[in-house]
């Protein structure tokens, strides 16, 4: 196969990298996804929201926190496709140094 | 582990002929420390001094046929159990084993090199007659005439008489000769010389060095043989082998059938020639890494003997080690193993003798201690038998690290690879490197380890993880308001009277705070306490510390004149700051139904310290106290003033002792000798026998014959570095608190700079913007926060350790014992 693009300590960082992206993305994504507190000052709201009414400011505090939490589940759904990636690759480094 | 192993100085009486072994068997066991009996010998005197030479021999011997094995590449197999050094018998063996081998390797290579001039002189001269054809065909289509003719018309007529008497040499050179040879073939005939060259395309192999070399054959016309021998002249100067070259066109092809079948001869006895090297190098390089360690381990043995001494009738050899007393019977077995396997009747026996020697520090470790065991020595080894903080370490010094490292995700992190780290341990440490910085990571994988797991309990406590709070247990905090005054206003102040539920979070700091703005004043001052808290404890376990010491060492007078006026100015000073802090805690608060106890009338802790220091006072807020309890006032000048009387008895009390002590003894000593004094040869024996005591009490009371002066002056400079220290140390343990916050607020720092760039976008881009910052976030987490970080704050916990716990109680004067071992050695040799 000729498609090994990456060198062993890419892929190593690469898989690493994604691993740890996976669970923390996934986690944020169930943390906003139950509106968790600690996570309010991340949301897209824009300032100065004293016009609003205060059921219209609930409305769109929920609506950025799935907002979040989707954006959260899909960034770590790429991370996925990077560890797929740079797994395949680790196990095309491997198997070429082992037949060297 | 709690303090360095007992120590004997031991003699050893073995004889010659089991020497050797017995110094293997010591070897192998790795537990005695040989001293050298005769430093002033230089080691050309020395007597086993051949049999290291032979080993020397041996050794270039082995590292010859390594080098040629790596020449050719034949994989060199590791040893599973290395070998024991080998008997007298096996030595000669293994010595005529490796002569033997050298001279074959030796006689392979040179066939080899003779082998190869060979077929170069063979394939040059195949080169020159096939490159030459060419240019003779040419000639030859030109005619010979022509070519005379042009070159008579230069010469003269004279030459016509020799028309088609033409001469030539053909030849090889060197490639970036050829200009320069071109240049005096002219010169030194004036022009007469004909040259052609034709270049060869493919390179040669050089038979010594094996370099290839690019070669060009050429082919020099003239005419007389004056001119011939000036060209050979110049050929041997650059250094062209010249070759036979017949001038007829059939001669030469006949010429270049014989050279071509040759050739193939020659190509044949070369493979089998490669062929037979590479068998032999096969068989060598499965024995040479057992091999080297029985040379390595044979020298090892050889150089201990040559610390031993002769006994005088020259029956036995006399060696002094110093032995763990714990490890005696171990010795004694692999002498009586020693001697058996050397088959001498007589055994070898082991004497403990009385010495006023330091003896060495040996702190028996296992994998788990010796990084922390390292942290201590490398500040100074422990004096023998003193009080090991090492122990102490393996606790304080993750938590220490920790109280400044506090994030439950950094801490994870930081775990996780310690935990690889030695989950993995057997196959990593079979990995040697020369990575110095993986190898001082791995030295300490279970400090890091046990930092990571210290570090997410901090983590926990502090409420941080990659700093954002978790709300496990329910905050204890609501908002009393309603929406309307929600709406008009854009921060509160929640009172506890209204808004706290009064029952505390159930572990660390309640996750309200995060959402706070006065969330940094409230932990700066939290984090202060703290480390003043810890701090102090820590300093005072020093200090208790030194009591172990000045009793294992028999200084008891110590004790009260050194370490009870010490703990009494340290407790009095400080440890009382930090029971007011805890007063405050507990006493203050706005539920309180006095209005001296509620928040408003609390005072500053600093304040109240600073006033007792000067004995002045602050007015009180209306409605306030000035002090926390009753009395406060005359018990702070109490404590002050008890406190002030310790430094006099710290700074006197001991060299005061000390002389009444000398004085004491003096008058002894002068009537003991008053009363023996009947002739020399008595005084002679008493002077024997008093003055072995003598040395022996001083090794163990450090300045006892010091002059008064030097004593007072040492206790004064111990007196004012303590006293200024309670203070100065005290202040440095708020680094814990400096660094603790810099590490929370530069993580919420890049939280918030990276981070929030991919989760501020209401529609789906942000997912993809969330997936290239959080690959930057991480980044930036390991390389600072983790990493920088985790590296300064390592520091400071060192620093604290050293400076601010081992200052209280340890002196560190002692020489680290190394003890003989066969497995050191060879790891040490392995390193260079």
């Amino acid at each position: 196969m000729a498609c090994k693009f990456c060198g062993p300590k890419l892929s190593l960082c690469g898989l690493i990298l994604s691993v740890w992206g996976i669970i923390q993305l996934t986690l944020m994504g169930v943390f906003y996804y139950i509106e968790a507190v600690a996570l309010l000052e991340d949301l897209p709201l824009e300032e100065e929201g004293g016009h609003h009414t205060i059921e219209g400011f609930i409305h769109k505090v929920e609506v950025g926190y799935s907002q979040n939490a989707y954006n959260c589940w899909i960034a770590a759904l790429l991370y996925v496709i990077t560890l797929v990636i740079s797994g395949h690759q680790f196990w095309m480094n491997n198997r070429s140094s082992v037949s060297m | 582990m709690f303090r360095s192993e007992e120590m004997a100085l031991c003699q050893l009486f073995i004889q010659p002929e089991a020497a050797y072994t017995s110094v293997s068997e010591l070897g192998e066991a790795g537990t005695v420390q040989f001293r050298d009996l005769n430093p002033d010998v230089n080691a050309f005197q020395r007597k086993f001094v051949n049999e290291v030479r032979r080993c020397d021999e041996m050794e270039r011997k082995l590292r010859y046929i390594e080098a040629e094995v790596h020449k050719d590449g034949v994989h060199v197999p590791q040893v599973k159990e290395p070998p024991r050094a080998p008997n007298p018998r096996e030595i000669i063996d293994l010595e005529a084993h490796l002569e033997k081998t050298e001279n074959e390797i030796l006689e392979l290579s040179h066939n080899a090199v003779n082998l190869k001039q060979n077929y170069l002189e063979l394939t040059e001269l195949k080169h020159v007659l096939e490159k030459t054809e060419a240019f003779f065909i040419a000639q030859e289509e030109i005619g010979i005439d022509s070519l005379t003719k042009t070159l008579g018309t230069e010469e003269g007529g004279q030459q016509a008489a020799t028309r088609g008497r033409l001469g030539f040499v053909a030849g090889v050179l060197q490639r970036e000769r050829v200009p320069a040879f071109e240049r005096m073939l002219w010169r030194i005939s004036r022009g007469n010389v004909f040259l052609r060259r034709a270049e060869l395309d493919k390179p040669l192999e050089d038979p010594t060095s094996g370099n290839e070399i690019y070669k060009t054959v050429f082919v020099a016309f003239f005419q007389g043989e004056q001119l011939k021998s000036r060209i050979k002249k110049v050929c041997t100067g650059f250094h062209a082998s010249l070759y036979p070259c017949p001038p007829s066109n059939t001669e030469r092809q006949d010429m270049v059938k014989g050279v071509r079948t040759r050739l193939e001869d020659l190509n044949m006895v070369l493979n089998q020639t490669r062929d037979h090297r590479q068998r032999v190098l096969a068989s060598v390089a499965k024995e040479l890494a057992s091999w080297s360690i029985m040379v390595r381990k044979m020298k090892a043995i050889y150089h201990t003997l040559n610390l031993f001494n002769m006994d005088v009738t020259k029956k036995c050899l006399i060696g002094e080690c110093w032995v763990p007393t714990a490890d005696l019977p171990n010795v004694q077995k692999a002498l009586a193993d020693g001697s058996n396997a050397s088959g001498s009747s007589i055994p070898s026996f082991l004497n403990c003798i009385e010495t006023d020697e330091e003896p060495p520090t040996f702190n028996r470790t296992n994998r788990f201690t010796r990084g922390f065991q390292n942290l201590i020595d490398s500040y100074g080894v422990a004096s023998y038998r003193e009080c090991n903080p090492a122990l102490y370490t393996i606790i304080t010094f993750p938590f220490l690290f920790a109280v400044m490292f506090g994030d439950l995700g950094h801490g994870l992190i930081m775990a996780l690879f310690g935990a690889w780290m030695v989950i993995k341990e057997v196959s990593l440490a079979a990995k040697k490197t020369n990575n110095e910085i993986w190898n001082i990571f791995f030295a300490g994988r279970y400090i890091i380890l046990l930092m990571g797991c210290f570090s997410m309990y901090t983590g926990l406590i502090y409420n941080d993880i990659f700093s954002k709070s978790m709300n496990i247990f329910g905050s204890s905090w609501y908002v009393p308001y309603d929406n309307d005054t929600l709406e008009k206003n854009t921060a509160f102040t929640l009172d506890p009277k209204d808004s706290y539920i009064d029952k505390p979070y159930f572990i660390g700091i309640d996750p309200i705070w995060q959402t706070a703005d006065n969330k940094i004043i409230f932990l700066n001052s939290y984090k202060m306490k703290l480390s003043i808290i810890f701090g102090v404890v820590h300093m005072i376990f020093g200090v208790c510390m030194s009591v172990v010491n000045y009793n294992f060492f028999k200084r008891r007078y110590s004790i009260f004149l050194e370490f009870i006026p010490q703990v009494v100015f340290l407790c009095l000073l400080f440890l009382y700051m930090v029971f007011m802090m805890f007063y405050k805690w507990v006493a203050y608060s706005t539920m309180s139904e006095d209005q001296a106890y509620t928040q408003g009338c609390a005072p500053s802790v600093l304040i109240l310290f600073i006033n007792m220091m000067l004995f002045s006072s602050n007015e009180p807020e209306p409605g306030c106290k000035e002090f926390m309890f009753e009395n406060q006032g005359s018990i702070q000048r109490v404590f002050v003033l008890v406190a002030l009387c310790c430094i006099p008895i710290m700074l006197f009390g001991k060299p005061l002792y000390m002389l009444s002590a000398s004085k004491k003894k003096h008058s002894k000593t002068e009537s003991s000798n008053g009363s023996v004094n009947p002739g020399i040869e008595m005084q002679e024996q008493t002077d024997i026998i008093n003055s072995q005591p003598q040395p022996k009490a001083s090794a163990s009371h450090d300045h006892e014959d010091e002059p008064f002066s030097e004593i007072m002056i040492h206790q004064a400079i111990h007196t004012i570095e303590y006293v200024l220290s309670t203070i100065s140390h005290t202040a440095s343990y708020l680094r814990l608190w400096a660094l603790s916050l810099a590490h929370a607020e530069l993580s919420e720092v890049l939280w918030n700079m990276v981070l929030t760039f991919g989760l501020k976008d209401a529609n789906y881009i942000g997912a993809i913007k969330l997936y290239v910052a959080f690959c930057f976030w991480a980044l930036f987490t390991l390389a600072i926060l983790v990493m920088m970080e985790g590296l300064s704050a390592f520091l400071h916990t060192l620093r604290l350790h050293w400076v601010e716990f081992m200052s209280k109680f340890y002196a560190g004067l002692g020489y680290i014992f190394q003890p003989f071992c066969f497995k050191t050695i060879l790891e040490q040799e392995d390193e260079e």
